[in-house]
């Protein structure tokens, strides 16, 4: 730097060599630098625009976009976009019931919001627990129509929210909020203990804003949305817990980690998810049933939960010692360590590969199909089945893709902004 | 021109290293070390590379483990509990090479990271306190900035100012002008002249003679995991007396 300044002065230094400006110098330099280059643009761009035409012929210029019924549909030469007109309401909504569709669409809306609101950083704090408890309670309101909270669930609660204020804030915060952490964990501790003795009953806040859905009629966006949403929000904390756990020195804890991600790795998802749906009730006690939402949930969490932290343990081998070091040497412990010095870094270097597995993730919720939960791409092949609008395939696989890659597109998006956000002034 | 030897007899006695073995695998990396530190004492430990000079420092703030004899740090006996260590760990500041500041966090975040966090300091004492640190290695108006916007010797300014933010009793600096360029090791180890002139104990592994010279109340000599030599610098530069030390000044003097 200083070297440049001092050769500037001395009257040495040179401006660096230009370039031709504007879109055709640019044009010139990467695409007719020679002939040979010249003859492959040309070649390929007769075949890009030969596509193009192709394909706006068939989907726009010969498409047919009302009709009753396929063979009228059939009748003309190109892309029949009446089917999608026809069956759109089942391949977002699946089974939900027909006249109630506002619901499902409310609840996507209510979990984009929802997920919208998180990618910002300024939410990354307090706020972020409120975006999600309402957004959460909005969904599930949505597509249940009534929830129940046992009296359990608050006491649990108070007795975590307390607990964990309580220890990480002791020393920092002013003595009021310390007396309000000690409250929580006394009231919730005091509250759990008397409703397991007995002595409260099983009283609950229920809610009935609408009609019942059982999950059985889920189907759709709203079902690959919950799934791999919840499924990664619930699998991330989980990996980095596995990844920790896999780098402890603990035997015990190390040995469980290890084994249980080297074991959900080793079997394909499908298989899990059959012992999840077929299994998992025959070693269950007769008459207790646990919802197939929840164990296909379950098992997405516990799948992506082994590859997240494999991942995650990557980020972790890839800082050097010395940060390890620095940490210990100021005196921080193992918690403080991990959650203000090695996670921090950690996490920002895998973003790439993170959000990669969240999309790969996401497409392979599909995969629910073969315990009977409708997702997305599964509505959209039902759709196919109707007799009445046999033989066309491709239109409804072109608009699952779109919808697919919509979302697709905007998490790895997001991942490139993220990756700048969080380098800001960490690079030079 | 002899510096005047400073006496420190009557001093407390701060580090004690009493036949002190450590192994790495099969390797002895420290022999028999007998070490004690008094009180504001400024000792610098030379030796070969590989001598275990990192080692033995590394040991009084437990980043390695010793296997026999006993270490005593401020009154603390070191053994596998864990609240001896972060209580240890909370009296002795540490400056590493490689300077390990957490790029992550700005400067002013590096530094009050731990009085807040272990200290339970409030916050904006901890950023007063630090930007008067900052203000004492002359380097104020970087506090915002984070460690890999500034140069090297900046960062190692900012590593002491971020040891000295705990208000340790003890510093030990690990070879903490080795990864510097050239014109940037006057800077650091003026800062570290001020702080042995205003009474810190510390212990330095350098290679730096003419801080071990100006500063040092005492010189060690390692090789091959012993402490071969020790004595006040004139005595140890102007006549050493063991053979490797001879060899050893030789080789880093007249190069």
């Amino acid at each position: 730097m200083a070297d440049i300044a001092e050769r500037e002065r001395a009257g040495k230094a040179r401006a660096a060599p230009t370039v031709e400006g504007g879109a055709l110098g640019w044009l010139r330099r990467n695409l007719f630098s020679s002939w040979g280059n010249a003859l492959t643009t040309v070649v390929l761009l007769g075949f890009v625009v030969w596509i193009g035409i192709w394909f706006v012929d068939w989907a726009i210029v010969h498409a047919t976009f009302e009709a009753a019924n396929g063979p009228e549909c059939g009748k003309g030469q190109g892309a029949c976009w009446a089917l999608i007109g026809e069956k759109y309401r089942y391949i977002f909504f699946g089974s939900f019931p027909y006249e109630q569709h506002w619901r499902p669409l409310f609840a996507c809306i209510a979990m984009l919001a929802m997920l919208l609101l998180s990618c910002d950083r300024r939410m990354w704090n307090w706020r972020l627990l409120v975006i999600w408890t309402v957004g959460s309670f909005v969904t599930f309101l949505l597509m249940f129509g009534e929830l129940r909270f046992p009296l359990t669930l608050f006491f649990l609660v108070g007795l975590v929210a307390g607990g964990i204020g309580w220890g990480m804030r002791a020393g920092i915060a002013s003595p009021r909020e310390i007396a309000i952490h000690k409250a929580l964990t006394i009231v919730g501790g005091i509250g759990l203990a008397l409703r397991i003795v007995g002595v409260i009953p099983a009283w609950g806040l229920e809610i009935n804003a609408f009609s019942y859905v059982e999950t059985g009629l889920w189907g759709g966006l709203p079902v690959t949305l919950i799934l791999a949403t919840y499924g990664l929000v619930f699998a991330f904390p989980y990996g980095i817990l596995l990844a920790l756990g896999r780098r402890s020195n603990l035997p015990l804890v190390k040995g469980l980690c290890v084994g249980f991600i080297e074991l959900i790795r080793g079997v394909p998802l499908i298989s899990l998810l059959i012992m999840a749906s077929v299994m998992l009730p025959l070693f269950l006690p007769t008459g207790s049933n646990i919802d197939k939402f929840l164990r296909a949930l379950v098992a997405v969490i516990l799948f992506a939960g082994a590859y997240i932290a494999e991942i995650i343990r990557g980020g972790l081998q890839s800082l050097p010692r010395g940060q390890f070091e620095a940490a210990d040497a100021m005196g921080l412990n193992y918690l403080q360590k991990t959650s203000l010095i090695i996670l921090p870094q950690a996490l920002r270097v895998v973003i790439p590969p993170l959000i990669n597995t969240f999309i790969g993730f996401f497409k392979d919720t599909s995969l629910v199909l073969i315990i009977g939960i409708f997702d997305f791409l599964n509505t959209a092949n039902q759709a196919l089945v109707d007799p009445n609008w046999a033989g066309f395939p491709g239109e409804v696989y072109i608009f699952a893709a779109a919808i697919y890659f919509v979302f697709c597109y905007s998490m790895s998006r997001y991942s490139k902004y993220l990756e700048v956000e969080l380098n800001k002034g960490t690079r030079r | 021109m002899a510096r005047q030897r400073r006496d420190l007899s009557a001093a407390p006695t701060v580090i004690e290293l009493r036949s002190v073995n450590k192994w790495f695998g099969q390797f002895h990396v420290l022999t028999d070390i007998n070490l004690s530190v008094k009180q504001s004492e400024k000792i610098v430990v030379c030796g070969p590379s590989g001598s275990g000079k990192s080692t033995l420092i590394r040991c009084i703030n437990r980043l390695e483990e010793h296997q026999e004899g006993d270490l005593i740090v401020d009154g603390i006996t070191l053994t596998n509990d864990v609240k001896n260590i972060e209580a240890i760990r909370r009296e002795v500041g540490m400056v590493f090479q490689s300077f390990n500041l957490f790029p992550h966090l700005t400067v002013m975040e590096n530094l009050t990271l731990a009085p807040v966090w272990v200290k339970k300091m409030p916050k904006k004492e901890a950023e007063q306190i630090a930007m008067s640190l900052l203000e004492r290695v002359r380097i104020p108006e970087q506090a915002l900035k984070y460690p890999g916007q500034l140069s090297g010797g900046q960062q190692q300014r900012v590593a002491i100012a971020r040891a000295l933010c705990m208000r340790p009793k003890i510093m030990l600096f690990d070879e903490p002008t080795s990864a510097l360029d050239p014109e940037m090791v006057k800077e650091v180890l003026d800062v570290m002249t001020e702080l042995a002139g205003e009474g810190m104990t510390m212990l330095v592994v350098t290679h730096e003679m003419g801080f071990a010279r100006a500063v040092a109340d005492r010189v060690i000599f390692m090789d091959r995991g012993e402490i071969v030599e020790q004595n006040e610098p004139e005595t140890f530069f102007n006549s050493p007396q063991n053979e490797r030390t001879k060899t050893f000044l030789g080789q880093i003097l007249h190069h």
